[in-house]
């Protein structure tokens, strides 16, 4: 049992430049299970799971927070509908993860972190997965009574108005600015990855471009709304977008 | 011969320890794949791995560690049970007699509450390495799509659970969730699109989940159920899924 003692670069090579799982893999799998262990107690020890009085559903609580990992998705609702906020993105979401390897065709850089050979699929990703944890940052910790913004160093108690200036485009703007949107991006992407398509394939690259503006249309809409007072981009009969 | 080494060959070589290691103890490269590949527990790893996979900066361990939480979690929950039962009447003191009466009590549902968490944060971390690795590649497409799937029902879990502690954070966390749901276009009451299949408060997707209009007893049990059985039961399937096709699509990710 002497190699166990070894650092790891005495780890015995074998043919096909593979290594044994036992024990090296297994020892630091205990290691890391151990780790997480300990933090986990101490946190456990120090810390006491949240627990307010019992449930009332006569008396709402103001703000009334999802858990935190949904209040990114209710922190939209200030932006969406619900049934956007609520439903459809985290649909897409869902369903715009699952389709990723079926939309990457490239092969280059795989099992490596790299930036530079993935600079477009990498920065739209890890845009999403930061503007996801924004949005929730932005619910759990800076929003208060009725859901209005407070810095974390005003106090709760005073009343923030709820009047706001919203006004919609009407709907022979805000369907042609839509069509635009899209329309647009598929041409800005084809003038800026002219061999985007060939690579890919129309359906696919198609499809990569509309996700791809679907999810950029989130923080667009939040803009509009902050800066410009933009309740609804679009207005009809049966639902507003 | 030192004592020690004498006691280890007296246990290494008894009746009883060979019926349940079915290698020899010495340290050579054959049992160290023995160890391996005749533990049910273990087994679940190759023999051999490529040099870079174990060094701990590339996988960070996390889908391991978002297993071993997952683990913490039905162990700690587990306990749970013994001291709650998901009805309004008894739920909340319930937890009130966890925190005073019982010994370890407030411990014990730290622990799986910050373990929950925990398990959500580490989830989505390992979901941004595969991602940055470009581990979902083929032929691994469709275990990432078990893994997104995973990811979903940790998410479901944790929500569910987020309930059975009935205190006023539960309940209005919850309304304010399966509100979303009424909003569902067709089949939610207050969605677009109600109207075409007739959804009402009393038919539509949120009565569904929560078996009333509003959250109460039925949708604490529902939750209860889906929380401690339904949905791990899921998740374990998923997970034997996403553990066999990463070995079965050809181990840990590498470098083409």
């Amino acid at each position: 049992m002497t190699d166990s003692r070894k650092g790891h670069d005495d780890v015995p090579v074998l043919r096909g430049g593979e290594v044994p799982v036992f024990p090296y893999l297994v020892l630091k799998e205990f290691l890391a299970a151990l780790v997480i262990s300990i933090l986990l107690l101490i946190w456990s020890l120090a810390q006491n799971a949240p627990l307010l009085p019992e449930a009332n559903p006569g008396k709402t609580e103001n703000p009334a927070k999802a858990p935190w990992y949904f209040v990114g998705l209710q922190e939209l609702l200030v932006y969406f509908d619900p049934w956007i906020a609520g439903v459809g993105i985290p649909t897409l979401i869902i369903a715009g993860l699952m389709a990723i390897p079926y939309l990457d065709t490239s092969r280059g850089a795989t099992g490596q972190y790299t930036f530079h050979a993935r600079r477009a699929a990498i920065g739209h990703f890890v845009l999403g997965f930061v503007l996801w944890w924004v949005l929730i940052a932005i619910g759990q910790f800076l929003r208060g009574p009725n859901w209005q913004f407070y810095w974390p160093w005003q106090d709760w108690s005073v009343a923030k108005s709820a009047d706001e200036q919203l006004w919609s485009f009407p709907w022979w703007v805000g369907l042609p600015l839509l069509v635009a949107y899209f329309a647009g991006g598929l041409a800005l992407a084809r003038r800026r990855w002219p061999w985007l398509p060939a690579g890919l394939g129309r359906g696919r690259y198609r499809l990569v471009i509309v996700l791809t503006l679907l999810m950029y249309a989130v923080p667009i809409k939040i803009v509009l709304r902050l800066l410009l007072g933009v309740k609804y981009v679009l207005v009809t009969p049966w639902f507003n977008i | 011969m030192s004592p020690v080494q004498r006691l280890q060959r007296t246990i290494t070589t008894s009746h009883l320890y060979r019926s349940i290691f079915r290698h020899e103890y010495a340290d050579t490269a054959r049992n160290r794949a023995l160890e391996i590949t005749s533990n049910v527990f273990l087994h679940l790893h190759p023999v051999t791995i490529p040099r870079h996979a174990l060094r701990v900066s590339y996988t960070f361990c996390l889908g391991g560690l978002t297993f071993f939480l997952f683990l913490v979690e039905t162990l700690t929950g587990l306990l749970l049970m013994f001291y709650y039962r998901p009805v309004p009447e008894y739920a909340y003191a319930d937890m009130k007699t966890l925190e005073y009466a019982v010994q370890f009590g407030v411990v014990l549902r730290n622990l799986h509450r910050w373990g929950a968490h925990l398990m959500v944060v580490c989830v989505m971390l390992h979901m941004l390495r595969v991602f940055l690795t470009g581990s979902y590649r083929p032929p691994r497409e469709f275990n990432w799509v078990v893994g997104v799937s995973l990811l979903v029902l940790t998410l479901l879990l944790s929500f569910t659970g987020y309930l059975l502690p009935w205190d006023q954070l539960a309940f209005w966390a919850v309304t304010v969730g399966t509100n979303m749901a009424a909003a569902t276009p067709f089949v939610g009451a207050e969605g677009p699109f109600r109207d075409v299949l007739g959804a009402t408060a009393l038919n539509d997707v949120r009565f569904l989940l929560l078996g009333d209009m509003k959250v109460g007893s039925n949708a604490l049990l529902r939750f209860y159920v889906l929380h401690c059985v339904g949905l791990p039961l899921v998740a374990v399937v998923l997970m034997m899924v996403h553990f066999w096709r990463v070995r079965k699509d050809g181990g840990i990710s590498r470098p083409l």
